[in-house]
């Protein structure tokens, strides 16, 4: 039943190929395909480097079927202005300007251009797929990497001992007009809240989890279960925040508990009862003070 | 028209001049009133652009470059830390063939902080892939600002135009001001060979591996080396229109003369008063200035300089463990030179941090030169720092 309703309610258009180089069972390029499906081809990439630098294939070839600018790691927000003051130059306020981002170039090296971006209120949308850890380098912390996660920067025995940063409550203090948190394994909701930034001036600020299978320790056929349970569990609550005041969940977050979507992940497997216990408690706390945010604002 | 106005502002008028679309810039000291002037231009629609007003000079540069490859004309200004800052950027400016222009007035690199001129900032970015242009007044800026475009569109490459802290930048001078309508016939509005463009969907600057990355590196140098040329045409072009040519170099009573100074920016001005001093003493001395340091004009070089006996090069500059960065770059060109017409080279450090440079100071280069070459041997290295205090 939901299946038809996705066929119905998501654009059949295609503006990504197949022979993309993106790893069996990556986040990535289901995000970018369903992101491209809802915005159309009249759509404009700024691409720091992140997996999809790799992703999208070599010179002289594309998998997009729209524009594509790859520029350095800090620059996504930066470039998208530049991109789009040219275009309202050009005369031409129809196409879409995005930023299509990783972690890494969102949540570390690319957050000061992002915020620049978000202050001036840049007619953008900016896209961070985030992976939870440099993965196109091989896995090294990021500022989004969860509590507990090995990475190998942080390894078993030392593992990551910081909470993921809080990038959607970063941005909702930019009193931007509109910023989502999404998942690859909510289809229809990601498409909704892509169209619905499409038709909202200012900067926009799409967050998507995005698994990956060699970083997170997976199996390739596991991305969308552990993307389904990470919202089911609360870990990663999909929601909306409409000019950084009106904060709203847009799924039902039955609020299942961790240990499965944790026991599952090979990052995570150094982590005992008491570890994950923890991680459980931050989980739940978390949600009351989001909870808090949909009641009152921020 | 003529106006009397700073360096920075001739810097405006001419971006102003030249009708550029998005502009991206960062406050710093000296280089601010340059885009104080171009906000009001666009504040009050005598110039219709774009005005991004970036949190840092990295991202002013990352978009000016994201403007560039949408197809529009761009430009951005900046001076010492801030152009170390975009660093990053301006290799993907010139190896994205972007022809964005940029402004940055010459102003020495921390520590010590010091807001006043040297050179160190614009050389430091040698081997970006950004043609450099150095003036010497203020004239030169504006004319050299228009010109940039055309030369920058014309190569696809973009282009750094250089001018003295405080000498030009805060100094007022008499400036002739084209008409519009003439520097419109003189530089079209941009059109991009390629762009991004929803209707033909490309991706620009995508990984290149081992066995495509060198072409590209091959046509950037083709670009580079060509550029000469076509900024020969364009300063034919506006010599034409507006009566004013400088060259890529240019001699000034070379002929006959045993030593001869090499310059760059507004020491040429304070060397030329010393040649003419010294030539009315009947001392045969010229002078050699150097306005394009990128592409480096090697040939140009050589026919001016060869069978000199001497070469003074003034370098308001230092690679630290080697020498002043103009001298080495000479002592490189001149090397092909049979060694009979090969000139001796002194290369003098002078006026870093915006130490002043006086005629005495020149004129002291030229003495230890004409000594060294009664000597026959090069001066001390303590002589080529001219002007340090004991």
């Amino acid at each position: 039943m939901s299946q038809i309703l996705i066929k119905d309610r998501i654009p059949r258009e295609e503006l990504l190929d197949s022979g993309h180089l993106a790893c069996p069972g990556c986040g990535a390029p289901i995000a970018m395909r369903l992101v491209l499906k809802a915005l159309g081809e009249k759509t404009m990439v700024a691409l720091p480097a992140c997996c999809w630098s790799i992703i999208a294939g070599p010179w002289p070839q594309s998998s997009l079927r729209v524009p594509l600018f790859h520029s350095a790691f800090e620059t996504g927000a930066a470039v998208a202005s530049g991109i789009k003051a040219a275009l309202e130059m050009r005369g031409d306020l129809e196409t879409t300007v995005i930023a299509w981002a990783g972690d890494g170039g969102t949540f570390d090296i690319g957050l000061q251009a992002l915020s620049g971006a978000a202050e001036r209120n840049e007619d953008i949308i900016y896209f961070c797929y985030d992976n939870e850890a440099y993965m196109n380098t091989g896995v090294q912390r990021s500022s989004a990497t969860p509590w507990g996660a090995w990475t190998t920067t942080t390894p078993a025995e030392h593992p990551e001992m910081r909470p993921k940063k809080d990038m959607l409550a970063i941005m909702a203090a930019h009193r931007i007009p509109y910023a989502a948190s999404a998942s690859v394994a909510y289809p229809d909701d990601l498409v909704e809240k892509v169209k619905k930034a499409k038709g909202i001036k200012g900067t926009r600020f799409i967050h998507i989890l995005s698994p990956c299978p060699p970083g997170w320790k997976i199996a390739d056929e596991e991305s969308i279960a552990l993307a389904r349970l990470a919202v089911r569990n609360r870990v990663f609550p999909l929601m909306e925040v409409e000019n950084g005041e009106r904060w709203r969940f847009s799924v039902d977050h039955p609020g299942e508990p961790v240990e499965p979507y944790i026991r599952r992940q090979g990052r995570f497997r150094h982590l005992g009862d008491a570890e994950i216990a923890e991680i459980q408690r931050a989980v739940d706390e978390r949600w009351k003070s989001l909870e808090r945010r949909v009641q009152h604002g921020t | 028209m003529k106006k009397v106005i700073v360096g920075n502002h001739a810097v405006s008028w001419g971006v102003q001049l030249a009708r550029a679309e998005v502009i991206s810039a960062y406050p710093i000291t000296p280089q601010t009133q340059i885009v104080e002037e171009l906000s009001e231009m666009c504040a009050d629609g005598r110039l219709p652009a774009r005005f991004i007003k970036v949190e840092s000079e990295h991202s002013a540069m990352a978009a000016c470059i994201g403007a560039s490859v949408a197809g529009v004309r761009t430009f951005t200004a900046t001076s010492s830390q801030g152009l170390l800052l975009m660093h990053e950027m301006l290799h993907y400016a010139a190896g994205g063939r972007l022809p964005v222009v940029m402004a940055d007035i010459n102003r020495a690199v921390a520590p010590g902080w010091n807001i006043w001129t040297d050179q160190n900032d614009s050389l430091s970015q040698r081997d970006t892939g950004w043609i450099q242009l150095y003036c010497e007044n203020n004239q030169e800026v504006l004319d050299t600002t228009v010109q940039s475009f055309k030369l920058a569109e014309a190569v696809d490459l973009p282009v750094m135009l250089v001018l003295d802290a405080f000498y030009l930048s805060h100094t007022s001078e008499p400036v002739d001001i084209p008409d519009q309508a003439d520097v419109d016939t003189f530089l079209p509005k941009r059109e991009a060979r390629l762009k991004l463009d929803v209707n033909d969907p490309r991706a620009f600057g995508a990984l290149s591996p081992p066995d495509m990355y060198m072409e590209l590196r091959l046509r950037q140098q083709e670009a580079m080396e060509q550029a000469l040329e076509v900024f020969d045409a364009v300063e034919a072009e506006w010599g034409e229109r507006f009566g004013r040519r400088y060259g890529a170099i240019e001699p000034y009573r070379t002929e006959d003369a045993e030593i001869v100074l090499v310059t760059s920016g507004t020491v040429t001005s304070t060397a030329r008063y010393v040649v003419d001093e010294r030539r009315a003493r009947g001392e045969k001395v010229g002078l050699v200035k150097i306005k394009m340091f990128r592409p480096f004009p090697t040939a140009r070089l050589r026919r001016a300089l060869a069978g000199i006996p001497r070469v003074a090069v003034l370098d308001r500059n230092l690679s630290p463990g080697r020498s002043g960065i103009f001298a080495e770059e000479l002592r490189a060109a001149l090397y092909d030179l049979e060694p009979a017409r090969r000139p001796g080279l002194d290369g003098y450090v002078i006026g870093l941090g915006g130490r002043d440079v006086t005629p005495d100071t020149i004129g002291e280069c030229l003495d230890r030169s004409r000594a060294a070459l009664a000597a026959g041997r090069a001066p001390e290295r303590e002589d080529l720092w001219v002007g340090v205090k004991p």
